[in-house]
């Protein structure tokens, strides 16, 4: 008995310890005049949006192929949670969907620069068993919809776009996000420019009180309900649509032409908007034939003046790596890459990071 | 319950210090009431910092929306103007829902197990049971998306409305999501915390009692009822507490499925929102001082709301387990 | 007025048969979640799962071994944190609980059972990684032990109330102190309950995902001792439930299947270290 109290109690310590011996991590403390050797070893971690976190995984891990020292360890709580963490110095960077705004930016220690890594679009998904096409929505129609004015899917205003489809008399169900998210605030950022009455009415937000239908949690959670719910319409991240084979409505743009959600068109949609200093900005309802209007950058939080030098300089050479190299990788997982004259200016900007006095990116 | 100790020569004197400091008779004694009481008083002490971290976060709440907090049905962080009413609702009526289910099969289970089943079969049963409280939140979010939402929508919300639906619970559009999925969904998760407490209150409770009843002329339900379930009264209480707290402090799950319209409706069909669930989905967003403060005090009124439930449980369970022909030993 | 013997007889044979059909209906929603965690998650259980680190989208052969030690980490540091003090409090409540203290500290039990694990996972977040300014294995194991807390604390009350005082009468008429009583004698014959009180609240807690995200955070990598942060399954678990690609969904159910018999195993080891002391029943 007592042999056997040890065995379970040894075999748990064991566990515990044996991966207690892995390589300790980068010494913290380091000279901050002097800008460390390439192959230091370094822990980086970083929190914010769901949206970018496929691409950041993918970046994370060829970035670790080619610099084996370099942990990077990225988890999606939300922008919110970004923003939070990286204003109380937990984390190294933060990533965000929506801008931080003029008070939140305030609350952090230091100057923190938004740097926009890729290109997402939401997408207004459906479950319409007896429409075998594409739906086409003008914006009017869509804000009706979430406005609870269009109530079944035989509406004449819905047929007016959509001829030859066999749109049923049946009531629409319209799921929204409750979580707060970065989806949502694209969405009625959207709603609100095409419709002064959505904006005055209900806002934009990550979190905003819609007029009609039902919250699911997170893009799985609308996902799900339109996968298994005939007769709803969602909007939610390209990824979800396209991974599980949910139509995709074609949405009039501002130029008057149906689109539908493609990665040329959200390329497009960042090509048509100049992009300020400030390095932020809405790419929604943009002007441009091919423009899909729905579409966003997603930001990176970085502190213009990084306390450890080592960290920064791992950090700022990540970054420059994922805005060049890393922006193979999006196509295959439904995001667009960074124009290349946004690139210029966020090159720029990268290289004016630094630790103290020293550069971090020199000649990189 | 105290053995007199005064007289009897085979007790060592107490010393002074012990004396002055307490009732103890020895030095062993002393610690052992002191060291526990010190962990008990964790507890307290880890309530009360909790508390006192939410007051403090929403104080600014506070201040600005006072009792209309409470009162209000306005959820709107775009506008900054918060009312926490419909998830109070919510929260009480998917508890007491979850309860409704969860007790009345849990107890069944508990007395199956403990007195009704074959020796063989109690160590399966049992431990399948308990098997329920491993699955994470999140699995029983996802099966109810993809099994239960559908199930309730094509089978069982059309049956009640057809058959019950004269009654304002049971009318409505029918989405297999809302109030009825979340409160089923609550039910299960607290289902084992329940069924396996009360079981082990009910093995705990000696034999002589259940055979002596027995050897009276009573048949196997009889013994339960007058000399079982008296006994174990305080247990089953404190079984039920546990799961209604599970049930108020569950999250996930429920969010997946219930629906989150901030909207208060008598229909069991209608689709509701939790204060659990609200600080969940919006916390990780939000963003701005009175938004915080704003799910900060919902986390309070969650406190109160816990206090409350309660304290009406415990008079609930007492009253009905005061059944007639029982006493505690 | 007495009732009949045959409506007695009836009563006992419908009550009985309740009972049974309670317990059918309790196992039904297992069964189908069983079925629907083992169906979707069998298929990735494979010697990759066990033994690699998660790989992005579109690489095949990711695992989940720092998952999985990452939990077992959490569930080791929650007991340490959870498991003496709360049957320690239990204790207090059973023996000398009657005062108004203990009326407070049973108060106390009750609502934080309550308490959102969000909320915990809040409140231990300004209290150990505000403070040391990372995540790390640590803070998740407090905020796990919190949870666990109450259940252990109010089970442990529950179940020594019931040991019969013979018991006790017996040891104190032997000469035992009253503390020695209390530990190794009432504590010992309440352990197979005491043990299936904290197996359920380690169940629960091997299981939360909420309270990790703000403490443990997560690990792509293997995370050394306890100051890092860690990977564990339930974040795991979440973070691939709710994405787009369908293998990561598998990747989640064979997680959630090897959670649950984790769990099981745990379960298992608690019964085998405690049926040896107690006597039988």
């Amino acid at each position: 008995m007592f042999a056997r109290r040890s065995l379970l109690v040894g075999l748990l310590l064991t566990v515990v310890a044996c991966k207690g011996n892995q390589p300790a991590p980068a010494p913290a403390a380091s000279d901050a005049t002097s800008i460390v050797k390439k192959d230091e070893a370094v822990s980086l971690t970083g929190a914010g949006a769901t949206f970018p976190y496929p691409l950041y995984s993918k970046w994370i891990s060829e970035y670790n192929k080619l610099n084996p020292d370099v942990k990077i360890n990225y988890q999606s709580i939300g922008s919110g949670g970004g923003i939070r963490q990286i204003t109380a110095s937990t984390v190294d960077f933060g990533a965000t969907d929506a801008p931080m705004k003029e008070d939140e930016a305030k609350q952090a220690p230091g100057k923190l620069l938004h740097i926009p890594a890729t290109i997402g679009a939401v997408v207004v998904a459906y479950n319409l068993p007896e429409v075998s096409g594409t739906l086409k929505l003008t914006p009017e129609v869509l804000v009706d919809i979430y406005a609870g004015k269009i109530r079944k899917w035989n509406d004449p205003k819905l047929k007016a776009d959509n001829a030859d489809a066999k749109l049923p008399a049946k009531d629409i169900s319209v799921v929204y996000r409750t979580d707060g998210s970065g989806t949502t605030a694209v969405f009625t950022d959207y709603l609100a420019k095409v419709s002064p009455e959505w904006k005055e009415k209900v806002g934009v937000g990550k979190v905003v009180n819609w007029p009609t239908g039902l919250g699911a949690k997170g893009n799985e959670g609308v996902t799900g309900q339109l996968k298994t719910t005939p007769y709803t319409i969602g909007y939610i991240e390209r990824a979800y649509a396209s991974q599980n084979k949910l139509p995709m409505a074609e949405l009039k743009n501002k130029s008057g032409k149906f689109v539908a959600p493609s990665i040329e068109a959200m390329s497009a949609a960042a090509d048509a908007v100049e992009v300020p200093d400030q390095l932020f900005v809405s790419l929604s309802n943009a002007d441009g034939e091919a423009v899909y209007p729905i579409t966003s950058y997603s930001y990176l939080l970085v502190y213009e003046d990084a306390k450890d030098a080592v960290k920064g300089q791992a950090l700022a050479k990540y970054v420059w790596w994922g805005l060049h190299d890393g922006q193979k990788f999006s196509k295959d997982l439904d995001y667009a890459p960074i124009p290349a004259k946004v690139l210029v200016k966020v090159e720029a900007r990268l290289k004016e990071l630094r630790s103290g006095d020293k550069k971090l990116l020199s000649g990189a | 319950m105290s053995v007199s100790h005064d007289v009897s020569p085979l007790i060592r004197p107490r010393s002074k210090i012990l004396t002055h400091f307490g009732r103890e008779l020895n030095w062993g004694d002393f610690v052992f009431r002191r060291t526990t009481a010190l962990l008990a008083g964790l507890l307290v002490a880890a309530l009360a910092a909790m508390a006192a971290a939410m007051l403090h976060g929403s104080a600014e709440s506070l201040s600005k929306f006072g009792l209309g907090f409470v009162t209000s049905q306005v959820w709107d962080p775009v506008r900054d103007v918060y009312g926490a009413l419909p998830f109070i609702y919510g929260t009480i009526a998917s508890s007491l829902l979850a309860l409704c289910f969860a007790v009345p099969i849990s107890l069944g289970v508990a007395i199956f197990l403990s007195e009704l089943a074959p020796a063989w079969l109690r160590g399966p049963v049992g431990f399948l049971v308990e098997l329920l409280a491993a699955v994470p939140s999140v699995v029983y979010g996802l099966w109810g998306i993809f099994a239960l939402a559908p199930w309730l929508r094509t089978t069982v919300e059309p049956f009640l409305g057809r058959t019950l639906g004269f009654l304002p619970l049971f009318q409505g559009q029918q989405r297999g999501f809302g109030m009825l999925a979340g409160g089923i969904i609550l039910a299960i998760m607290i289902t084992p915390t329940i069924s396996s407490v009360s079981r082990e209150v009910l093995r705990a409770v000696p034999s002589a009692l259940r055979e002596g009843a027995l050897g009276l002329g009573a048949t196997p339900w009889e013994a339960v009822r007058v000399a079982v379930l008296p006994y174990a009264r305080s247990g089953l209480v404190g079984a039920t507490i546990l799961g209604l707290g599970r049930a108020l402090g569950e999250t996930m799950a429920i969010t997946m499925v219930i629906g989150n319209r901030s909207e208060i409706s008598a229909s069991l069909f209608a689709p509701s929102y939790t204060m659990a669930s609200v600080i969940a989905n919006e916390f990780s967003e939000a963003t701005g001082s009175l938004y915080l403060s704003a799910l900060a005090e919902v986390g309070l009124l969650l406190f109160v709301v816990t206090v409350l439930l309660n304290i009406v449980a415990r008079l609930l369970v007492w009253r009905v387990s005061s059944l007639p022909g029982g006493g505690s030993l | 007025m007495p009732k009949s013997y045959a409506r007695r007889k009836v009563t006992d044979i419908v009550v009985r048969s309740a009972c049974v059909s309670a317990a059918l209906i309790a196992l039904v929603p297992l069964v189908s979640v069983l079925y629907y965690v083992t169906s979707r998650g069998i298929g990735g259980i494979n010697l990759e799962f066990f033994s690699e680190l998660p790989k992005p989208v579109g690489e095949s052969g990711g695992g989940m071994a720092n998952a999985l030690v990452g939990t077992l980490k959490l569930v080791f540091l929650a007991c340490v944190f959870g498991i003496p003090p709360g049957v320690l409090a239990g204790v207090y409540l059973a023996e000398f609980g009657q005062s108004r203290f203990g009326k407070w500290v049973r108060f106390s039990a009750d609502v934080m059972s309550g308490v959102p694990s969000i909320t915990v996972g809040i409140f231990v977040y300004s209290l150990v990684v505000l403070q040391t300014k990372h995540f790390s294995a640590f803070a998740g194991g407090v905020a796990l032990g919190v949870l666990m807390l109450p259940t252990v604390t109010r089970t442990t009350e529950e179940l020594l109330k019931l040991v019969p005082e013979s018991l006790r009468e017996a040891a104190l008429g032997l000469g035992l102190p009253k503390w020695r009583t209390t530990l190794r004698v009432m504590l010992r014959t309440a352990a197979p309950g005491i043990a299936t009180g904290v197996m359920l609240a380690v169940a629960r807690v091997a299981g939360e995902t909420a309270p990790l995200l703000f403490t443990a955070f997560s690990n792509p990598f293997w995370s050394s001792g306890l100051n890092e942060p860690t990977a564990s399954l339930p974040v795991n678990i979440y973070n691939y439930a709710v994405s787009p690609y369908e293998e990561w969904h598998r990747q989640a159910w064979a997680a959630a299947l090897v959670l649950l018999l984790l769990v099981l195993l745990l379960n298992v080891c608690a019964r085998l270290l405690v049926q040896s002391r107690a006597g039988a029943r």
